[in-house]
């Protein structure tokens, strides 16, 4: 809604100052070998969303690292009000200092360890316990007014056809673009999507040290991909993207960066990391649905919007997902996954401007509480954390 | 009348929403609504571009108000524009891997 010319939502404030759209215990596994500990704990357990990873043993020294760094930036994730870590014992990722930088949090945060309880059965009922208490506490926390400058939005495309690039992505834009007017943040991402349009999000770049990091970040992601073999350059457009209208590398990856909108960007963060400032952020993280969103709710995503064409379903466990679809038959045939039509562009019912303002007063509604589609259905557990090395 | 959208202010091409035949005309919205006429030269198909403004031989063909590629030849208002008439500006990475084959320029419409 909108208050003396600025926008707000309802949201809970954390002790540490952010905004929560959400309100959940989130149930960290250190390690995927306590999932199924986990899983056990949120199905017996209301508020509560489970961190089901792949990570935390067996890994790199840099990867473990990264892990806990991804763990922390999910506990810290202001739609995450209190924590309770899951860890089996022998884990590789740092579990004290996952305890111990949440704990400055301000946030409730407790821990069990499976091996020291006695084994499965036992570490359930002990998460319980711990869960149920955590639940009562965070539950007494009531939503109160917050400017939209206390927001932070990602966005993402997956399962694209034509019209994303030419529908539900400007309409993304149209928002991101809105929330940058207001104060708040945005973090964009999907590294490999910038390819071959790299020079032209480079002019946007806030200062030369943004602009060459930019190209570090494409570079990098290209050379990781060469070092197996491949060369993602080549090959682009497919012919499958040139019998779908676009006639060169530069229209096919604008059409996906169109959903950045027009503004400055601030900076390059890490996939670990949480925006500096406000602003339109570039996230160094791959394509892929369940790496991406986790790279967004580490860096401190409240809402996620998410264009596509085909039919992406997924959402993820604490950030609320709207799905905005820009192809009017895939949204009759998924209506119950799609949250928003901007296929109505495509048959000349309503304005690009017009489908921006209706997500853009969606997002400030689901930010305030109203319930995604996904959510819904509980379609929001498929995660994972982004690595860079080996599995040893 | 089939519909197309021209997506930025500085665009000189817009996306058709449906395929168009030859000598039709065409409703060009912007993102505001605002529209105005064209008539295609050649068939367009759904989700493909067309000349909304005149584009001389390597003058810059522009989508979301940035360069997709520069124009192989001169282009007229209403005309078809894909890879017969734009090159990228980045290089073509389907020629290279066509090239790289022997196949020549395979991506060539």
């Amino acid at each position: 809604m909108s208050k003396n010319g600025r926008y707000i939502y309802m949201g809970y404030v954390r002790p540490d100052g952010s905004v929560g759209t959400r309100n959940y215990v989130a149930i960290l596994p250190a390690v995927v070998c306590v999932n199924e500990v986990v899983e056990a704990i949120v199905a017996n357990t209301t508020m509560t969303q489970g961190i089901i990873h792949h990570q935390g043993c067996c890994q790199t020294p840099p990867d473990l690292e990264r892990t806990t760094e991804c763990l922390i930036g999910i506990g810290k994730n202001p739609n995450v009000g209190a924590i309770l870590i899951v860890s089996l014992g022998c884990e590789g990722v740092d579990t004290d200092r996952l305890e111990a930088t949440l704990r400055a949090t301000g946030k409730p945060v407790d821990r069990i360890n499976v091996q020291e309880l006695g084994g499965t059965s036992a570490a359930i009922q002990a998460g319980m316990d711990k869960a149920q208490a955590l639940i009562r506490e965070i539950a007494q926390i009531q939503r109160t007014e917050v400017d939209l400058s206390r927001f932070t939005m990602g966005i993402k495309c997956g399962a694209s056809d034509t019209t994303s690039g030419i529908a539900s992505n400007p309409v993304i834009g149209y928002v991101a673009d809105k929330v940058v007017d207001a104060g708040g943040t945005v973090i964009f991402g999907e590294t490999t999507e910038f390819i071959g349009a790299e020079h032209i999000l480079q002019r946007r770049a806030r200062t030369p040290q943004v602009a060459a990091d930019i190209k570090r970040i494409v570079d990098q992601m290209e050379n990781r991909a060469k070092a197996i073999g491949v060369d993602m350059r080549k090959g682009q457009p497919t012919p499958g993207n040139i019998k779908g209208g676009l006639t060169t590398i530069e229209e096919k990856s604008l059409g996906a960066i169109v959903k950045s909108g027009t503004k400055t960007i601030e900076g390059v963060i890490d996939y670990t990391e949480i925006p500096k400032g406000p602003g339109l952020w570039i996230k160094d993280s791959p394509g892929r649905e369940i790496e991406l969103m986790s790279g967004m709710a580490v860096g401190g995503a409240q809402v996620i919007l998410f264009s596509t064409g085909r039919g992406a379903p997924q959402g993820f466990p604490v950030v609320p997902v709207i799905k905005i679809c820009g192809n009017p038959i895939t949204f009759e045939r998924m209506s119950h996954d799609m949250d928003v039509n901007a296929g109505k562009i495509t048959t000349g019912e309503r304005t690009l401007q017009e489908v921006g303002e209706e997500v853009f007063e969606m997002l400030l509604r689901v930010a305030s509480g109203e319930v995604t589609k996904g959510e819904a259905i509980k379609y929001n557990k498929s995660m994972d954390f982004y690595m860079l090395g080996p599995v040893i | 009348m089939v519909k197309a959208i021209k997506l930025n202010d500085a665009d000189n091409v817009a996306s058709v929403f449906d395929t168009v035949q030859a000598g039709s005309t065409v409703q060009v919205l912007d993102k505001r609504g605002n529209s105005f006429e064209v008539v295609v030269n050649q068939d367009v198909p759904y989700g493909h571009k067309f000349a909304i403004a005149p584009i001389a031989v390597g003058q810059q063909v522009t989508k979301y108000g940035e360069e997709i590629g520069i124009a192989s030849c001169s282009i007229a208002v209403g005309d078809y524009v894909h890879v017969h008439n734009v090159e990228s500006i980045r290089g073509r990475g389907d020629w290279a891997k066509a090239a790289e084959h022997g196949a020549g320029k395979e991506g060539e419409a």
